[in-house]
């Protein structure tokens, strides 16, 4: 519709095209103003032991519940902790629970999937198992590894990873089963290259960009599994504030105090809202279909 | 095309096999003794047998396995810990609110994402785009009881709409089920939306680049026929897909869903099990929604079928 | 050779274009892919445009048809008048109407073109529920009707197919009867037969003209190939860099052409006549198939009963420099042969025997020392190279895989860029900083490197226009002349193969059916299926590298025209 017509196109289609944007323009302030709350979130929670008014931790039963104030910028908890310091050192423990997630799925991902992708005998195998783990939602593997193991770092970690690894590894293998069909993969057979010459050197590198792509997405979802599960109370211990945990322990009060699942709920959403924009901004640079004509 | 349904239901059972495998070996190869660690601190030896012997664990590993298949083929999936009662009886009890509240939830989700997709698609680089695929990287990336939190706060609390929390079986009424249903369902279908809305205007967006896209657009066909004979027909494999695969974050967030409006699903079960260490009962919604998961997955499948000719049978 | 050459003169004109102007969306200040351009076409004619990819005759068709792809291209200035309509100042509801009704399009591909998830009847009825008040019945019987015109077979039968149950020329059949069902004045054909085999694209040309003399359509028909202007234009535009450079009847144009670029492009049409065949050098053979068999899928567990038979009983040798051309339609089994004997798979039967060593059962790692006694160049220069590697690494990887010191390697790289005729420094520069031709360069560097003894060219000049094609051509003879090496050379390109090869085999259907010198095979062919195929060759009596007609016209066929 309206191909033809740079002068008589309807009002609609003068409205669309005021707020189009131009081509180059679209990687503009997005990713910009993303990478600049990212990086304000994790500097902020990296260094919140040298700033926060309050040991996260310390109780004080003559202060429950208090508004805001100019001692306790946001208040305090049902037991009379420092929310603000509790908000800010809460992100550390999720950043770290994301990066660990991504960094092990994508790394287990990429080796099952290149054996898979290139070693027709693993395939079949390799494959089944991956369908399967992908059947078990991440949850409820959380849950059940807390409760045989206890709540911990180690047992969030295993349990996104898990239900993320066979997505990994699909990629991974459908990248490699593109790309060796590919004529130059034959010019390296052609001359004399070994196999895992190919695999290494050829092959390997076509994977680099879809698992930069994944892997923000894997952190982001990460994070979220996290808070889902401290909310449920199946996530690290209740001792450690995390931004799920604050959240957790704010249920009970949310009528009286919303701030509790608000303030964390918001860093939360920021954090991952950054993290996924980024991880688009990263597929459409990265996108080989987007940069096929300009060779 | 009974010859392939029959094979792809065929191929179903590995994969539950080596779910129900990994499900036997998650509880018998934790570090230490399950049963203390499922009893608590204060367990007395009585009841750390009897723990034992409920889960079956002292015989030696592979006459526990061929026994416990042996019941869960039989559909028996043990005993909770805690209610001495039948795992598969607590389901069936739990399981009307959950699917109600999941059908409600696909249906509205389908409805408004595919719509939305298409016209982020159509509109690529536009506002209209810009809106779409603002909300989708937003319902991504806001926790599922935030926003069921916020519902409750603007719908239940200020507006004062609906009820805060609570259920009521369709069969009391139609309108106190929906008045009760509709923030659960709409707090759940947010990530089920930003998901297919952003598969369908990735999908969308590749087919409109396609050749025959020209071509009926150079027959002089409509827009909105281009758009929904043409285009979203072709885009549909890749949405089936993850309306399959997004069953797995949808199984999650009712787990959450339940536990913040309070609805006696199957959710709250596997919450209320959690807080109890009612290790039968978290096995039991493993293997269960595993099983949904590949069911709903293998229907995904054979539905390839009515939209594409070429997948042959 | 006869020429249409026919005076339209005094019949109505359908299309005027005068100062057409096409740019980039929202870049003002870029160059313009469509430059000024002006363009008649009257009714019952018939005209060609012709050039080389990027010259901007597709991007003409679709600023015509109104389908500039939004948000890239866009008219900046000109008209485009039909039959009195100002298409560049038409709404997007007026364009719909005059599409199907007034101007219709074939596209190249006739796969992609046609939707794949709609019954190809629904796809040409579609057009008629679209732009007319018939009734259900009605449409399904002119649907069934204009099938009949194209000459499909069991109407009824297609009617109900998918477009993947058909064959392309079945397909292309179906595009133009989309096109024609509502007797459009106008009919734009870009490239459609250039995805077609040979045979299949005469048929097809042979449809197109006899649906336009019955109709009295006026056709703007767009390609590349010099063979099927001869044929079938009246008129002729060739276009270069967004402009039309000439504008001239057929005879006039391929008799004398009047601008550098037309003779240019002309010159470098191969003929149909073949080359002598060179001596044939002392020394045993190089390459030696006997009784090569590819079969698919057959032999497994659960499939019973023989598999696809690629190719079978193919026997040939090749000596030190020259060079033998495989030649045969999709489908005939020629790459399935250059791919056993690569060893890229693996060949149910028969024998491959290279410089003395029969390779055709070797495990892949005992293979591995023998590869660098054959290499092979692809079709398509986009694919070939590592796109992540630089020239030097490219060119350096066969021989560092067997033993020589990079430093060596790359000074070899070095004189081989200079002996394909690329800079030194372009060693440093990445695939995507060359055009598909120095691309073709870079590999068959690639592949000179090793030093083989047999060059397989696997289509290597297909996918380049045809200035570029001869250059190639030019370097592909140039370089077996300099190293002595063997060359098997499978093209669909009888030209092409009249060119280069010193021998022709020809395949149909996995079979080899004829074998001999180019000479005898090409002008004096013997069974019936090479005859049809050079038959099938357009312009096959034209020489347009002297701008005259060809005196000894190849291949006299007794058994007269084809299917």
């Amino acid at each position: 519709m309206a191909k033809a017509s740079p002068s008589r196109q309807s009002a609609f289609h003068v409205l669309t095209g005021l707020f189009s944007l131009p081509a180059g323009a679209r990687l503009g302030i997005g990713p910009t103003i993303a990478a600049a709350i990212l990086l304000g979130i994790v500097a902020a929670s990296v260094c919140a032991p040298l700033y926060v008014p309050y040991d996260p931790l310390a109780m004080d039963s003559l202060s429950r519940l208090r508004p805001p104030s100019d001692a306790h910028l946001l208040g305090t908890d049902q037991y009379g902790r420092d929310i603000f310091s509790r908000v800010m050192t809460g992100g550390r423990v999720s950043l770290l629970i994301g990066v660990g997630a991504a960094l092990v799925s994508v790394g287990l991902g990429l080796a099952i999937g290149l054996v898979a992708g290139f070693f027709r005998a693993a395939d079949g195998l390799i494959m089944r198992i991956m369908d399967s783990l992908m059947a078990i939602p991440a949850i409820l593997l959380a849950i059940a590894l807390v409760a045989l193991n206890g709540p911990s770092l180690g047992s969030v970690i295993i349990a996104i990873t898990i239900p993320e690894v066979p997505r990994v590894v699909r990629l991974v293998r459908s990248v490699v089963l593109t790309a060796r069909e590919e004529p130059y993969v034959e010019a390296a057979i052609a001359l004399g290259s070994s196999m895992p010459k190919i695999l290494i050197q050829h092959l390997m590198p076509n994977t680099l960009a879809p698992l930069i792509v994944q892997g923000t997405y894997i952190c982001a979802s990460a994070i979220l599994i996290e808070a889902i599960l401290s909310f449920l109370g199946a996530g690290v211990s209740t001792e450690i504030p995390t931004w799920g945990n604050i959240m957790a322990e704010g249920r009970s009060y949310f009528q009286i105090k919303p701030g509790m699942i608000f303030w964390p709920g918001l860093l939360l959403s920021l954090c991952i809202l950054a993290i996924n924009l980024l991880g688009d901004t990263a597929r459409d640079l990265l996108d080989p279909r987007l940069k096929k004509r300009e060779g | 095309m009974f010859g392939y349904i029959l094979k792809r239901v065929l191929a179903t059972i590995p994969v539950m096999v080596i779910v129900a495998i990994f499900v036997f070996l998650l509880l018998r190869l934790t570090p230490g003794d399950p049963a203390a660690i499922l009893a608590g601190d204060a367990a007395t030896p009585a009841q750390l047998e009897r723990i034992r012997d409920r889960l079956g664990l002292n015989d030696p590993l592979h006459v526990q396995f061929v026994t416990w298949a042996g019941q869960i083929l039989r559909g028996d999936l043990g005993t909770s810990l805690i209610s001495n009662t039948s795992v598969s009886g607590m389901i069936a009890d739990r399981l009307g609110p959950t699917l109600n509240l999941a059908v409600m939830t696909i249906v509205i989700s389908v409805l408004l994402a595919v719509p939305m997709g298409v016209i982020a698609a159509w509109r690529h680089r536009t506002w209209v785009d810009f809106l779409v695929m603002s909300f989708s990287v937003l319902g991504f990336s806001v926790p599922v009881f935030v926003i069921g939190y916020i519902l409750i706060q603007i719908f239940a609390i200020e507006l004062r709409w609906v009820p805060v929390q609570g259920y009521k079986p369709p069969a009391d009424g139609i309108g106190p089920f929906l008045a009760r249903a509709i923030l659960p369902a709409l707090t759940l279908a947010t990530i089920y939306v930003a998901l297919i809305a952003r598969m369908t205007r990735a999908s969308m967006l590749e087919v409109l680049g396609e050749d025959y896209i020209r071509t009926a657009r150079a027959k002089g066909v409509r827009e909105n026929v281009v758009l929904f004979r043409h285009a979203l027909r072709n885009a549909a494999v890749p949405i089936l897909t993850i309306i399959g695969t997004g069953f797995a974050l949808l199984i999650s967030g009712v787990v959450v869903t339940e536990s913040v409006f309070n609805i006696p699903g199957i959710g709250r079960l596997t919450v209320d099990a959690i807080l109890a260490r009612d290790y039968p009962v978290i096995q039991a919604m493993i293997l269960l929604t595993a099983g949904i998961y590949v069911v709903v997955n293998l229907a995904v499948d054979i539905s390839y079928s009515l939209f594409d000719p070429r997948i042959r049978y | 050779m006869e020429f249409k050459s026919r005076d339209f003169s005094d019949a109505a004109r359908v299309l005027k274009i005068r100062g057409l102007k096409v740019g980039l969306a929202g870049r003002p200040e870029a160059a313009p892919v469509i430059d000024g351009i002006d363009l008649d076409i009257r009714a019952g004619e018939t005209h060609c445009l012709v050039g080389e990819s990027g010259s901007g005759k597709s991007v003409t068709s679709l600023a015509i048809m109104g389908l500039l792809p939004r948000g890239a291209l866009e008219v900046r200035g000109g008209s485009i008048d039909l039959e009195g309509v100002e298409i560049t100042q038409a709404s997007a509801a007026e364009m719909r109407g005059l599409r199907a009704m007034r101007l219709s399009m074939i596209f190249q591909e006739p796969m992609t073109a046609l939707n794949p998830v709609l019954r190809v009847g629904e796809q040409i009825e579609e057009v008629l529920n679209m732009h007319t008040d018939l009734s259900a019945a009605d449409a399904r019987q002119r649907t069934l009707d204009i099938m009949e015109q194209v000459h499909l077979p069991d109407v009824e039968r297609i009617y109900r197919a998918f477009p993947h149950q058909l064959s392309g020329g079945q397909r292309q059949r179906i595009m133009i009867a989309m096109a024609l069902v509502l007797d459009p004045h106008l009919l734009i054909a870009d490239e459609p037969t250039t995805a077609l085999d040979v045979t299949t694209q005469l048929q097809i040309l042979k449809l197109i003209a006899e649906l336009q003399a019955r109709k009295g359509t006026a056709l703007l028909f767009i390609t590349h190939d010099m063979g099927v202007v001869a044929e079938i234009a009246d008129t002729v535009s060739v276009m270069q860099n967004g402009r039309i450079v000439e504008r001239a009847p057929i005879h006039e144009l391929l008799t004398a052409p009047k601008e550098d670029y037309t003779r240019k492009l002309l010159t470098a049409v191969p003929t149909l006549a073949p080359r002598a065949a060179r001596p044939d050098a002392r020394g045993g053979d190089v390459l030696k198939v006997a009784d090569l068999e590819m079969v698919y899928g057959g032999g497994g567990v659960l499939r019973r009963g023989g598999g696809v038979t690629a190719a079978s009983e193919v026997s040939f040798a090749i000596g030190p420099g020259r060079t033998l051309g495989i030649v045969g339609e999709s489908g005939s089994g020629k790459s399935t042969v250059a791919r056993c004997i690569m060893r890229l798979i693996d060949p149910t039967g028969g024998a491959v025997h290279v410089a003395g060593t029969e390779i055709s059962r070797l495990p892949r790692r005992s293979l591995r020392p023998h590869r660098k006694h054959l290499q092979i160049v692809f079709q398509d220069p986009y694919r070939s190279l590592n796109p992540r590697w630089t020239v030097a690494r490219s060119l350096c990887e066969g021989p560092i895989n067997f033993g020589t010191p990079r430093a060596e390697a790359l000074a070899h790289a070095a004189e081989l860029m200079e002996i394909v005729g690329l800079p030194r420094d372009a060693l440093r520069r990445y695939p995507h900083q060359f055009s598909g031709g120095q691309r073709q360069r870079i590999a068959i560097a690639r592949a000179v490197a090793m030093k083989p003894d047999l060059l397989v060219a696997d289509e290597a000049v297909s996918a380049l226009d045809v200035s570029v094609q001869a250059q190639v051509l030019d370097l592909l003879d140039d370089v077996q002349a300099k190293f002595g090496i063997a060359m098997l050379f499978i093209t669909h390109d009888l030209r092409v193969a009249a060119q280069i090869c010193d021998e022709v085999l020809v395949m149909q259907k996995g079979r080899v059916v004829e074998h001999g010198p180019a000479a005898n095979v090409l002008s004096d062919p013997h069974h019936a299926y090479t005859r049809t195929l050079i038959e099938a060759a357009p312009g096959r009596h034209w020489d347009f590298a002297n701008f005259r007609a060809l005196d000894t016209a190849p291949a006299p066929g007794p058994k007269g025209e084809t299917a």
